[in-house]
């Protein structure tokens, strides 16, 4: 009520008035920008703090020379074991994502074939559902399989998790490539795979990365299979592995802030240096 | 010779299908059948016993104390929908505004409302839990050091505040993705009309009501929607900001903790059902599958075309 008053007010007021409304906005971004980055801001800070300078003074800038957090993290505690698991698990997947993705968008982007637009559909289906909820069938699944706490049925899942979207993004774009290179490659009687291998695929990198990063998030964050399927603290991954050393260093707040900075710091870094492709790969399945 | 050709074609195309076909089938499809199935048996454990058609669903829904567990954490996942409704997406509108009008420093601010959507969950649920602290956590201290002490409470220790508290993380966390799905939605619409709106009325107002809303209206299906599928599945923030029990008593339990409860167990309760379970998790699927769809049909059908 009240915005939509003062708004109006100073359109009547002219270019003072457009000052004064982009001066509210202006405001607000700034405001908010300040709400996004002081939680970050003061875990980073609190990380090269020991306990009683957190309590003492939380905003206080340290001069972060002072360490100690982070190598006990890194001498104490399973953290690197567990980054490596998330290294190996997420790479697994979105290898197998992004080939079996490519394959069956290929094949139903590019030739017509009785039952595509089913095959398509059935894809589709996977996209909404909420897998959590299938929990209970999955990890007896996965138990008949003998891969229970084993990485392989992190893998799996998240495999085809990311089929869905991977799929229904790259199906697009593989159908929008234009025909004349691969008839003119078939004329000259390449076959099928190698014209997929050397022309077409080339052609179909801007999209893998769009789905390559849609998927790497969600996997890399994922907390909630973990939990599930993988007992052994060995097996863990990042997520999963923070609740067991957040669980063990309750009274140690420079430790516990220094190993949510060292958990966070690879997808910000790699964020602020990506952010358009972030933005565009995370929000491309909503914009369409 | 045709002929063989076909074959060959047809040969390659199922090599490129049937590989992610089978995934999808083996780890999506029949997962989800079976949650259905699962439910209308006894369970022992991992140990599948007798059918009992309905008498899983007619535990959670009818028999105490099932009954107030899932009325009390239906009720909070309504709540926390609601919320988010209002101050995930309704922020995220009002940023995406501001984002669009293209004033000094949007790009930098533009990365800066996106940063939390890409930490992990688990991430943003400690870093809060930490700042709620009731002694030594930063919400309690900025609180004291302006003259606001006698505000600061133990947010998560109490029935009241605990489960707006992990919300308001949710919505520190999320409200980046709104923000730019709504953002993205703004820059497709044409800038004549916007020229031929601006001719007809100086009121920003108006043409935040009767032009940008309505334009951006397949933005917000595709926003309203994935909201309400996430908010009735929220599991990990409350998990550990509130513990498996939801507590403090049951206060910030959502249907998510519940079900995982209900099939997994606890250290402290020691249950495990799997059909009491799988009931729960086909009645949240079926209530979730509902009414995204209505909201996807109702609203699709309210959209301006481009």
């Amino acid at each position: 009520m009240s915005a939509a008053s003062s708004m109006n007010y100073y359109d009547r007021k002219g270019i003072l008035g457009t000052l004064g409304r982009d001066g509210l906005l202006q405001i607000i971004l700034i405001a908010n920008t300040v709400i996004m980055l002081a939680p970050i801001v003061i875990m980073v800070f609190s990380a090269f703090k020991t306990t009683p300078q957190i309590f003492q003074s939380p905003f206080s800038i340290p001069d972060f020379t002072q360490v100690s957090n982070f190598a006990k993290i890194w001498t104490q505690t399973n953290f690197l074991r567990y980054l490596m698991n998330s290294f190996i698990v997420t790479g697994a997947s979105m290898v197998l994502i992004l080939t079996l993705g490519t394959m069956a968008a290929y094949a139903i982007g590019r030739y017509q074939f009785k039952g595509s637009t089913f095959i398509l559909m059935f894809f589709l289906a996977g996209l909404t559902l909420p897998l959590k909820l299938a929990i209970i069938p999955l990890f007896m699944l996965m138990r008949d399989l003998s891969i229970l706490n084993n990485q392989l049925s992190l893998i799996f899942v998240y495999t085809a998790m990311g089929l869905p979207s991977t799929v229904f993004i790259m199906t697009g774009f593989i159908r929008s490539l234009p025909n004349e290179l691969e008839d003119a490659a078939r004329m000259d009687g390449a076959s099928e795979a190698r014209i997929m291998w050397a022309i077409m695929l080339p052609l179909v990198k801007p999209a893998m990365v769009i789905a390559a990063i849609q998927n790497v998030v969600p996997i890399w964050n994922d907390f909630f299979f973990p939990l599930v399927f993988i007992q052994n603290d060995d097996l863990k991954t990042l997520p999963q592995g923070l609740t067991t050393f957040m669980g063990e260093y309750t009274t140690d707040w420079g430790v516990l802030f220094s190993g949510l900075t060292l958990s966070a710091a690879p997808i910000i870094i790699i964020y602020i240096l990506l952010s358009k492709q972030f933005i565009a790969g995370m929000t491309s399945g909503a914009v369409k | 010779m045709p002929q063989l050709r076909m074959t060959g074609r047809g040969l390659w195309i199922t090599a490129l299908i049937v590989p992610p076909l089978a995934f999808v089938a083996l780890f999506i499809v029949y997962p989800i059948i079976s949650a259905f199935a699962y439910a209308f048996f006894d369970w022992q454990g991992l140990r599948r016993g007798d059918f009992v058609g309905l008498e899983n669903f007619h535990t959670v829904l009818f028999v105490e104390p099932y009954r107030s567990w899932t009325l009390n954490a239906f009720k909070n996942n309504v709540i926390v929908f609601f919320a988010l409704m209002v101050l995930q997406n309704g922020l995220g509108f009002i940023l995406a505004y501001a984002l669009w009008r293209e004033l000094p420093g949007a790009r930098f601010h533009r990365i800066a409302v996106f940063l939390p959507v890409v930490l992990s969950t688990i991430i943003v649920a400690y870093l809060f839990k930490l700042f709620y602290h009731p002694l030594f956590g930063v919400v309690n201290i900025s609180l004291k050091s302006v003259g606001l002490g006698w505000l600061a409470q133990p947010w998560l220790g109490q029935g009241g505040t605990a489960l707006w508290s992990i919300i308001i993380a949710q919505a520190w966390h999320m409200v980046g993705f709104p923000t730019l799905v709504f953002l993205a939605g703004m820059q497709r619409i044409p800038g004549e009309i916007l020229d031929a709106v601006r001719m007809e009325t100086e009121s920003e107002w108006v043409k935040i009501t009767k032009i940008v809303w309505p334009l951006v209206a397949p933005s917000a299906t595709i926003v309203f929607t994935l909201l309400f599928v996430g908010a009735f599945n929220w599991f990990e923030l409350p998990y550990i900001m509130g513990g498996l029990d939801g507590s403090p008593f049951g206060s910030t339990d959502v249907l998510g903790l519940y079900f995982y409860r209900t099939a997994f167990g606890n250290v402290s309760s020691g249950q495990q059902d799997f059909g009491l379970g799988s009931a729960l998790a086909v009645l949240i699927f079926i209530f979730i599958a509902a009414v995204a769809g209505v909201i996807t049909t109702r609203l699709r059908a309210r959209e301006i075309q481009l």
